[in-house]
């Protein structure tokens, strides 16, 4: 353990600022807050994905990270900046857990997580391959902050967190995915959040706020 | 080398005695500055005990013989972990009583004491500050028990010479498990030792004090004993600070008096950044209400579990 070279160490740091930047989120109520979180899960993204690209010799990763600080560190969380300040949402309501229970179960889905990724990291030859459960928890909580929240903000925040997780953990696995297939992610998450961000205004015209509970009865009362 | 060994556990303690009144009053001194006061003098918790031990008694007609012990008793344990933990030395004679578990219950059962003689009276304010005590000390204890946890996976050992030894001794590199500890054990020494985002280690009359509430009964060498022994709960807990996160310098291995020569001023050193860092933290951060105290506390155990994690995980 203690003969790891630097840039592995670099990359093990990074990979735990990662998870520790999802309980951030977790943690937090305020939903400017929690966009400049995932800004810097982008940016902590990117450094992780130059690391492994100038580790491995991958060009195809320089690309990668470009793109990632480009759409994840940048674009969208200034899109999201803008919509905030359009749609006037700065808080979160009261989460449907208390934040220390939010935690306690993150902790929990954090030691799930490293028991589903052991199978996984044991067949896997990548150096990095011992940040694929870090990966894993990310997703799920992620997860587990879109189904804790009630605006439609921090499940959007969630959601993209959630991709985040997805693409550091294609990273530690086999070294990034194909650059079609990146290319093809970075669209959709880009045009999902366009959409999205159409979605918003028309959920506020509807129902006058972004609580999501409005969205579960099917059909209007009258 | 049995009586260099002798003179070290010696010299921990009268040094833990010694440095601890002016530890409190270093820090005092660096709070003052940084809030453009001018700073008391640096001997000035010395002078208050003093004081305190000239002074007559004065007990309440219906306090037990335990008010009257409690002092001792903290004072004692204080002392006691002060010989357990390797502030200048890794080889002690005393280190085979008590590892780093038996140090944590050690500070238990000088709360358990402090809360008890609160309580014993019967005052409202002393009940109050009990209660509150009890509610930060059963938060803080699994956050500090993790924080030790950690370091004794990665030395795999609880003997806490042990785990000082071992990682003063490694190869330096990045240990995000260990950052994420450190980060832990600050925020317990925060508000264990009645600082300020949980505590107002200044406050007298106020509804929201902890530890002051619980001495109010006390007079003379009684508080002077309290006091003083909240002050080495502080050195003590910083020394496990420096014996966790930053070991070097400590006389490690075979000691020589050329060893205690480094290890005296390291600690030193050590004890003045980390005064100055304590009252940075006290006067950015703004006093908390106390129902805001569990989720600090909770953090707390969420950085000290994550690094653990992070540990199992990564192997860092």
């Amino acid at each position: 353990m203690a003969h790891t070279t630097f840039d592995l160490q670099l990359l093990n740091a990074c990979a735990a600022l990662l998870l520790l930047l999802s309980f951030a989120m977790l943690s937090q109520r305020r939903v400017v807050t929690l966009v400049n979180l995932l800004a810097v899960q982008g940016g902590l993204l990117a450094v992780a994905t130059l690391l492994l690209a100038w580790r491995t010799g991958q060009h195809h990763l320089y690309f990668s990270a470009a793109l990632t600080v480009a759409l994840k560190a940048a674009f969208l969380p200034w899109l999201l900046h803008r919509l905030i300040r359009r749609l006037e949402v700065y808080w979160d309501t009261e989460p449907l857990l208390n934040i220390s229970g939010t935690m306690l179960m993150g902790l929990l889905i954090v030691v799930f997580a490293f028991g589903l990724a052991q199978p996984i990291t044991q067949l896997a030859s990548t150096t990095t391959r011992s940040a694929i459960g870090i990966a894993v928890s990310v997703i799920l909580l992620a997860f587990l902050m879109m189904i804790t929240r009630r605006k439609a903000m921090s499940q959007v925040v969630g959601f993209l967190s959630m991709e985040n997780g997805l693409f550091f953990g294609a990273m530690s696995a086999t070294y990034g995915m194909p650059m079609v297939v990146e290319l093809g992610v970075a669209l959709d998450v880009l045009v999902a959040m366009l959409v999205l961000g159409v979605f918003f205004f028309q959920i506020r015209e509807q129902f006058d706020s972004l609580d999501l509970h409005h969205l579960e009865s099917l059909k209007e009362h009258d | 080398m049995r009586l260099a060994e002798l003179v070290t556990q010696v010299l921990e303690i009268v040094a833990a005695l010694v440095a601890a009144p002016i530890f409190l009053g270093w820090v005092n001194q660096c709070r003052a500055w940084l809030q453009n006061r001018r700073a008391p003098s640096i001997w000035l918790p010395y002078r208050n005990i003093r004081k305190l031990f000239h002074k007559d008694a004065v007990i309440a007609e219906n306090a037990s013989p335990l008010f009257r012990a409690a002092p001792y008793v903290v004072f004692g344990t204080m002392v006691v972990a002060a010989g357990i933990i390797p502030s200048m030395g890794t080889r002690l004679p005393l280190v085979a009583a008590a590892d780093a578990i038996a140090l944590v219950g050690l500070f238990a059962t000088a709360r358990v004491f402090v809360s008890l003689a609160a309580m014993d009276v019967g005052t409202a304010f002393g009940t109050l500050g009990a209660r509150r005590e009890m509610m930060v000390g059963f938060l803080a204890e699994p956050a500090l028990l993790m924080v030790i946890f950690v370091a004794s996976l990665i030395s795999a050992t609880t003997a806490l010479p042990a785990i000082s030894e071992h990682l003063a001794t490694q190869t330096l590199g990045l240990y995000p498990s260990l950052a994420f500890s450190a980060i832990a054990f600050t925020l317990v020494l925060l508000a264990e030792n009645a600082r300020i985002p949980v505590d107002n280690p200044a406050t007298h009359l106020e509804l929201t004090m902890i530890h002051e509430a619980m001495l109010l009964e006390y007079s003379a060498r009684h508080l002077a004993l309290m006091e003083w022994g909240a002050a080495l709960k502080l050195f003590n807990y910083a020394c496990i600070g420096f014996a966790l996160f930053v070991p070097w310098g400590v006389a490690t291995g075979e000691l020589g008096p050329l060893g205690l020569l480094v290890a005296i001023p390291a600690l030193a050193l050590k004890l003045a950044l980390a005064g100055a860092g304590l009252a940075v933290i006290e006067t950015v951060s703004a006093k908390m209400r106390v129902m805001r105290a569990p989720e600090f506390l909770a953090s707390a155990f969420l950085f000290a579990v994550l690094g653990l994690l992070v540990h199992v995980m990564l192997g860092a």
